[in-house]
């Protein structure tokens, strides 16, 4: 049967061109991959070439020939043994939506079947399926009689380490000074000695290198845990931890993924300037695909760094150096595991709720304190988990306290608490009694001098003063 | 259709291995001739067909041919053994069909529909098979050289002797997570080859202009990374070259670099017009230096098969991607349920 010759669109967005030039005539033979004809497309001018051999039986369309729509039958190209008379016999063009080659002459990315087109705009919603609810569970009961053990953030996150790593093979410990140095930060401290250098690898200074080798090692099926010595430095990295570590299981359809932890000091510590102190919590939540934890406890860091580990997709998880030297009580248990995606009730109040999370409880801890010697009770939520965001805990206590204020260290901009704001008001609004409030960081560089870095973070006084403003006793 | 036989499988007819590095060339046998005329005339068929598809405005977006490539994966593919990685970046067509990767499957996902590789959701440049070990299909010009010497590094950390193939285009050899990854490679002696595929443009820019060293073979040397190059139109001499690399790997060498001059005919994308070379330069390399019509001129010198042998093979081929197209354009879209699916697991 003849094969017909289609108007080709030759970028994303054409739908049209003038068919400028035939190089071929009517009688011409033509291999596979010979230019027979030339283009103008709404980028440039290119080249028709010939999808298969056979003899140019008719000449469709002339040259010169303006807004010729893709898809369009441009000439006829006869195969062996077919003569000029076999026109018209062609075989109907497979246009896109199977019938009319008029129909498909403007190819929509969107094209449904059987000629279904679903403009944007139009009726799109109804289609669109509703995002899942996930559900996290609860904490772990501790039993009655738990030995609490003091332990500092650090020994907390070296211990949830070491227990996963006794406990899993394919677990082991990448990044910079991990090893020899016994962690940057101290936190990798006797792993070495306990592992051996196979498990516990001191890499070059090559963040977005290790970073690539660590995601392709757990997209082939190992538990790495990739330590940044701080989040500043994976900015180099962010292309293989959103491009790579997040994307893939959706971009290959559940086949593959990557289950690694991106661990490391975030946010500022004391001093260290603008390109040393930044808070990534806000960035990372941006993405799907990713789960983003920010702890605040040493028991909350133990319990939650043993999940993201055991967890099948990629973590980051936000440390901090100024929370690394603080004690906490660890419950003294075998197999201590805490669920990602949920927060934690720090303190209950009937008042005003304030959510924080990561160094930013510690502003708000001290807020509390304050603001109880003045009679008002807060409700003091730790988020613990940035994304996936347990909100139905917050909208909880915004039903009972018609108040809200958060706390972060982070920039204002796009901030956790922005979003939190905007879920609340959208899902809570009538139960609301006052404007949320927000508190971050200032929306500035962080500064190095002494003065200024104090003033560039939030400061209890503020919490305090927000807290008066939302439970109108200012 | 018949589930088609990997390139894999193929390998165990080899002859016995002369020289492959250093310009040597591995006379192949007539089954050998005959599977790599096959296979490289598969992808050509494939890749001609999606460029029509794309005319037609069945695949979206970005759609990067390998048409003119063809020997170098087909070459290096014949040289590896089950659980061996392979990754590439976003021209990665011919080495998905190279790895056994079903053109059903490749085709549905180019046209983006529930039965491609990625159920849709991945496109031409994000293609995966975690059953032929093919790790992608990666849209970001040079990641797959670090991930793909993290697959080394899952080999090694295993203790198998397994190795990855990480294929990259001369542009991408210019990016800085290469020289990360190289130094790694070294440093921990993992196996890895590293293929630069040198189609001497990357996107519109020739390597005259965009290299301080366009001898890509050279860019492992500062990390005491051999490297070699190898005439990547000629599948003997590809097949040799991955022969002598993988054993290097294998036996523990560490990481290897090996240069496949190449040539792709087509533009950079399906919306590229091709300004920056000249016609005569294509058609020189299509008629001088066809990978498949080098192979095809051979057959029929040394008789392995007559032209209608070969018209047969080409009718078979053709049924498979005309079998391809025909299934991708009807396989339904994805539901729209897997909106929100596969994103976490």
């Amino acid at each position: 049967m003849p094969i017909d010759i289609l108007m080709p669109a030759l970028s994303p967005t054409m739908e049209e061109g003038t068919l400028s030039k035939w190089l071929k005539n009517e009688g011409d033979s033509v291999t596979a991959g010979e230019v027979i004809a030339e283009i103008e497309t709404d980028k440039a001018t290119m080249e028709v070439e010939a999808v298969d051999e056979g003899t140019i039986g008719k000449i469709v369309v002339p040259a010169g020939t303006e807004n010729v729509k893709v898809n369009a039958v441009i000439a006829v190209l006869l195969q062996e043994g077919e003569s000029a008379s076999d026109i018209g016999k062609s075989a109907p063009a497979p246009a896109p939506e199977g019938d009319k080659a008029e129909a498909a002459a403007a190819p929509s990315p969107q094209r449904g079947e059987g000629g279904e087109q679903s403009e944007p705009g139009e009726g799109a919603k109804a289609s669109v399926p509703a995002a899942p609810k996930t559900e996290a569970q609860s904490d772990p009961d501790i039993p009655e009689g738990t030995e609490m053990v003091p332990t500092t953030v650090r020994e907390a996150l070296r211990d949830a380490m070491a227990e996963e790593m006794r406990a899993n093979e394919d677990v082991f410990l990448m990044g910079e000074e991990v090893a020899e140095y016994q962690g940057a930060y101290k936190i990798s401290q006797g792993l070495l000695q306990e592992f051996g250098p196979r498990r516990v690898v001191d890499t070059p200074i090559t963040e977005h290198g290790f970073t690539g080798v660590g995601v392709g090692a757990a997209m082939a099926g190992l538990r790495p845990i990739v330590e940044f010595m701080t989040f500043n430095f994976a900015m180099q990295a962010i292309d293989q931890i959103i491009n790579s570590a997040a994307k893939t299981l959706y971009m290959s359809g559940g086949q593959m993924g990557a289950p690694i932890v991106f661990r490391g000091a975030n946010g500022a510590a004391a001093r260290v300037g603008a390109q040393h102190s930044q808070c990534y919590a806000a960035w990372y939540s941006h993405i799907p695909g990713l789960k983003v934890v920010m702890p605040y406890t040493a028991a909350d860091a133990k319990g939650l760094l043993k999940a993201a580990i055991r967890d099948p997709n990629p973590v980051v998880f936000l440390e901090n150096e100024i929370l690394y030297g603080q004690t906490f009580d660890v419950p003294k248990l075998d197999d201590f595991v805490l669920p990602i995606g949920k927060a934690r009730v720090h303190k209950k109040g009937k008042d005003v709720t304030i959510v924080s999370f990561g160094i930013g409880m510690t502003y708000a801890v001290k807020a509390v304190e304050e603001l109880s010697g003045l009679g008002i009770d807060v409700e003091l939520i730790d988020l613990r988990t940035i994304r996936p965001m347990d909100l139905p805990t917050v909208i909880e206590s915004v039903k009972k306290t018609g108040r809200l204020v958060t706390v972060e260290e982070g920039y204002p901009q796009n901030s956790v608490g922005t979003e939190i704001a905007t879920r609340v008001q959208q899902q809570a609004f009538d139960y609301l009694d006052a404007p949320i409030i927000t508190i971050a960081g200032k929306d500035v560089p962080m500064p190095y001098a002494a003065n200024l870095e104090k003033l560039a973070l939030p400061n209890v006084g503020e919490i305090v003063e927000a807290v008066k403003t939302v439970t109108y006793k200012a | 259709m018949a589930p088609r036989k990997s390139a894999a499988a193929a390998s165990r007819k080899k002859p016995a291995e002369k020289s492959g590095l250093n310009g040597g060339i591995t006379d192949f046998d007539k089954a050998t001739e005959l599977e790599a005329y096959r296979e490289m005339l598969l992808i050509r068929r494939f890749e001609e067909k999606a460029g029509q598809l794309y005319g037609m405005g069945f695949i979206g977006g970005f759609c990067h041919l390998y048409i003119g490539q063809e020997a170098v994966v087909v070459g290096m593919q014949m040289a590896l053994k089950d659980g061996d990685q392979v990754i590439t970046g976003y021209r990665d067509h011919g080495h998905m069909l190279a790895t056994g990767m079903e053109a059903r499957g490749v085709m549905a996902e180019l046209t983006g529909r529930r039965d491609g590789y990625s159920h849709g959701k991945g496109g031409s440049m994000h293609m995966f098979s975690k059953e032929k070990n093919f790790y992608g299909g990666h849209g970001i010009v040079g990641a797959q050289v670090s991930l793909g010497t993290g697959l080394a590094f899952a080999n090694k950390y295993r203790g198998n002797d397994n190795v990855s193939v990480a294929y990259f285009g001369d542009g991408a050899a210019n990016q800085g997570q290469v020289y990360e990854s190289f130094n790694m490679a070294a440093l921990w002696k993992l196996p890895v080859v590293y293929i630069v595929e040198n189609n001497r443009y990357a996107m519109g820019t020739s390597t005259a202009r965009s290299s301080a060293q366009s001898n890509f073979s050279l860019r492992g040397n500062s990390f005491g990374i051999p490297g070699h190059q190898v005439d990547g139109m000629d599948v003997r001499a590809v097949y040799a070259a991955a022969v002598e690399a993988v054993a290097h790997c294998r036996s523990g060498k560490g990481p290897i670099i090996l240069e496949m001059l190449t040539y792709r005919y087509r533009g950079h994308s399906m919306s590229d017009p091709a300004k920056y070379r000249s016609k005569d330069e294509v058609q020189k390399m299509r008629s001088e230096h066809d990978p498949i019509e080098q192979v095809k001129a051979r057959i029929l010198e040394l008789k392995h098969a007559s032209e209608d042998e070969l018209k047969a093979i080409d009718k078979k081929v053709r049924d498979v991607v005309a079998d391809s197209a025909d299934f991708a354009q009807n396989n339904p879209e994805p539901d729209p349920s897997e909106l929100y699916t596969d994103i976490l697991l």
